[in-house]
């Protein structure tokens, strides 16, 4: 398998193209592309290759380039697109009609900080706003977890018992621009790992079907609650995919929530993204140095992992979520599900949120440091506490 | 998860009786015209219908209306998600056409960033706006079609502004074929149809609908009222080929149009300013004579 010195948005243009490519010999390949800094190296990407079957077409929006990959998931052909922040938000109306229609489309986002004002760096508040559109997330670390998690992605959607889009999501910059050695997959090996798509549900021009009309509310709920028993199907979907991936390529492209040093650790930092990437350095120095603590890093985000994230944290007595999102109002959103998924079960803990990273922002292992102090001073959990504010103090209770 | 039911297009019409659409409904007649045109051609199509009364006519899960692959899209989004159907029909040489049946709302607002760049890629579909000139499915409220002096919902007492030339706007985009279309002369409707099916292309269909619920008419009036637009020169028809040349289907007679707006409630006669209404008509019909004497068809 060649390696190559790649960036993330290289990375994810590469597996999406393979992945439309080895469904030529089935209804083939088609996409809706549409620009947008960070990720537009990808549709970039995407553009140029040369597809055997499948056509890129380029649009006027991010809500027609969902829309034509739509048009091409309906009628049974495998489908992609890619966007980021503002663009996710012009887009969300045809994201959200992707998950009710149960399409199995694949989307990169480079997570980017929504406007205004204009800022084109980091914060994962653009695909979170997502969260409830029936779409499976992931968030990666590195640019071989963007692009295996890309194709895996599409075994994984495609699958019967699953039938839900999937986000590939990966940080604004800190991957998507940065260059790192990555394996790349050859096409055959990406033919064997990718089945022909047969989507159960497609048009047929000879069949008098109409997709979308009228439903009675108890039809609808049903359909709703198909949704919810496949969200439950899909973790041991995902480990097949998984199975399936690494005696193929030869690679483990990585669990679902991947923990460090947590076995017997009392204190854990709940993390996703390149904030995995620093906070894993801080936990290995300071285990060296006899402390227990552990990290977890959440790849997945919805479905939400709930009973392993709380399997990892069994010895834990303190958790520190770190969000590199805000939801307004409330606090950080990686924040409120871990604490949903212990309530109730493990109500001994004391979970506290530290908003890090936002709008940008660097998070350095001295930003991890403080979070500590601040988690190891507490007799209690309080208010989400802001980093990096530079005018006064943290906001704390 | 889908209404599935599976009977192929030869043994059934475009749209089945049964439907719940309300009498004297343009688009309905307009639907069945569509049918038989193809079923003429032995040709079959996909609908992709955006949200407007031509889905609501699909009626409700399981069962559907129409007996043609039907998919519902978002308001704004037929043209896109018809160049994807297209795009993956093509690649697997299937038969029939991509059609796009959507209300002046999806087309002349909210859908038009959507149909101008479909046009401009010069996708191979055939659009057809049924225009009733208003938000129909909502109850009526005004559109960038509702024409001058018509009071809808948001505009209690008539529309200030003019109707959008849409006809001039996709002509602009040089497509292969756009052409005007009325339920009161079928024959040029089915021709229209037959040009279109026999173009490749973007082509773009306009089609006077009336619709007795806003226009406040009487349904049984509804041919005659499009067929008093047609020849008083209010909505003539016509056809531009490549954006550039033109050829006018009827000439209009020049009935006097002031029948046309006597006989719907939503004008208000008193406000209604016949005289320059009439010095339209005959301005439009003279700029359309001069276009198609200067640059017919070859």
């Amino acid at each position: 398998m060649p390696v190559e010195v790649i960036t993330g948005n290289h990375a994810a243009g590469y597996a999406l193209s393979v992945a439309g490519e080895a469904n030529r010999t089935a209804r083939g390949v088609a996409c809706g592309i549409y620009p947008i800094t960070p990720q537009t190296e990808i549709v970039e990407y995407v553009a140029r290759f040369p597809f055997s079957k499948g056509r890129v077409v380029p649009v006027e929006s991010e809500h027609s380039a969902m829309a034509v990959s739509m048009g091409a998931s309906m009628s049974g052909a495998r489908a992609f697109t890619a966007s980021s922040a503002n663009g996710l938000a012009y887009m969300a109306e045809n994201i959200m009609v992707t998950g009710y229609y149960r399409l199995p489309i694949v989307m990169v986002a480079v997570n980017r900080t929504l406007g205004p004002p204009w800022n084109i760096w980091a914060d994962q508040g653009d695909t979170l706003m997502l969260r409830d559109f029936a779409w499976l997330q992931f968030y990666c670390e590195n640019n071989q977890e963007v692009l295996d998690t890309t194709l895996l992605a599409f075994r994984l959607a495609e699958d019967r018992r699953v039938l839900l889009p999937v986000l590939t999501c990966m940080d604004a910059f800190i991957v998507s621009h940065t260059q790192t050695e990555t394996a790349l997959p050859e096409q055959d090996k990406v033919d064997r790992f990718l089945p022909d798509l047969d989507l159960p549900h497609r048009m047929h021009y000879d069949e008098a079907r109409t997709l979308g009309g009228l439903a009675w509310p108890h039809e609808e709920l049903s359909m709703r609650l198909e949704i919810d028993e496949a969200m439950k199907r899909v973790p041991d979907v995902y480990q097949e995919c998984r199975k399936s991936f690494t005696e193929i390529f030869g690679r483990d492209p990585g669990d679902l929530i991947q923990t460090f040093a947590t076995d017997d650790a009392e204190l854990v930092l709940v993390t996703s993204g390149t904030m995995a990437t620093t906070a894993r350095e801080v936990v290995r120095q300071r285990r060296a140095a006899g402390e227990k603590i552990g990290l977890v890093k959440l790849k997945m985000y919805r479905p939400f992992p709930e009973a392993v994230l709380r399997d990892a944290c069994q010895s834990a007595t303190r958790v520190a979520v770190l969000d590199r999102n805000y939801a307004a109002g409330s606090g950080g959103i990686f924040w409120q599900d871990t604490r949903a998924a212990f309530q109730g079960h493990r109500d001994d803990v004391l979970i506290q949120n530290y908003l890090t990273g936002l709008c940008g922002g660097d998070v350095t292992p001295a930003v991890i440091d403080d979070i500590l102090a601040d988690l190891t001073s507490r007799s209690e959990a309080g208010n989400p506490v802001w980093m990096g504010i530079e005018t006064g103090e943290k906001t704390r209770q | 998860m889908t209404a599935t039911a599976t009977i192929h297009q030869s043994e059934q019409c475009l749209l089945r009786p049964g439907n719940t659409n309300c009498g004297g409904c343009g688009m309905s007649v307009g639907l069945t015209m569509l049918g038989r045109a193809l079923a003429e051609a032995g040709d079959t199509c996909t609908l992709v219908i955006p949200a407007c009364c031509g889905i609501v006519t699909a009626g409700a899960f399981p069962t559907t209306s129409y007996g043609v692959p039907t998919i519902a899209t978002t308001f704004a989004s037929s043209p896109a998600v018809a160049s994807g159907v297209e795009t993956i029909r093509n690649l697997n040489d299937e038969p029939g056409h991509v059609i796009c049946w959507a209300g002046d709302g999806g087309t002349y607002d909210i859908g038009l960033a959507t149909l101008s760049a479909a046009a401009e890629r010069n996708e191979n579909i055939i659009y057809i706006c049924y225009d009733n000139e208003i938000y129909g499915n909502t109850g009526g409220q005004r559109s960038s079609a509702t024409p001058a002096g018509a009071r809808t919902s948001t505009t209690p007492q008539g529309k200030a502004e003019n109707k959008k030339d849409i006809m001039s706007i996709m002509a602009a985009h040089r497509i292969p074929y756009a052409a005007t279309l009325s339920i009161a002369h079928p024959d040029d409707f089915a021709h229209k149809i037959s040009t279109a099916l026999s173009i490749e292309g973007m082509r773009f269909l306009l089609l006077h609908s009336p619709c007795p619920t806003g226009w406040k008419s009487e349904p049984e009036d509804s041919v005659k009222l499009v067929r008093l637009a047609v020849s008083s020169g209010l909505f003539p028809l016509y056809e531009v080929y490549d954006g550039v040349t033109y050829r006018v289907n009827v000439e209009p007679d020049g009935t006097d149009p002031a029948e046309y707006f006597l006989r719907q409630r939503r004008f208000d006669d008193e406000e209604i300013d016949l005289n320059a209404t009439r010095r339209d008509c005959s301005d439009r019909t003279q700029r359309l004579q001069a276009l198609a004497t200067q640059y017919p068809p070859d």
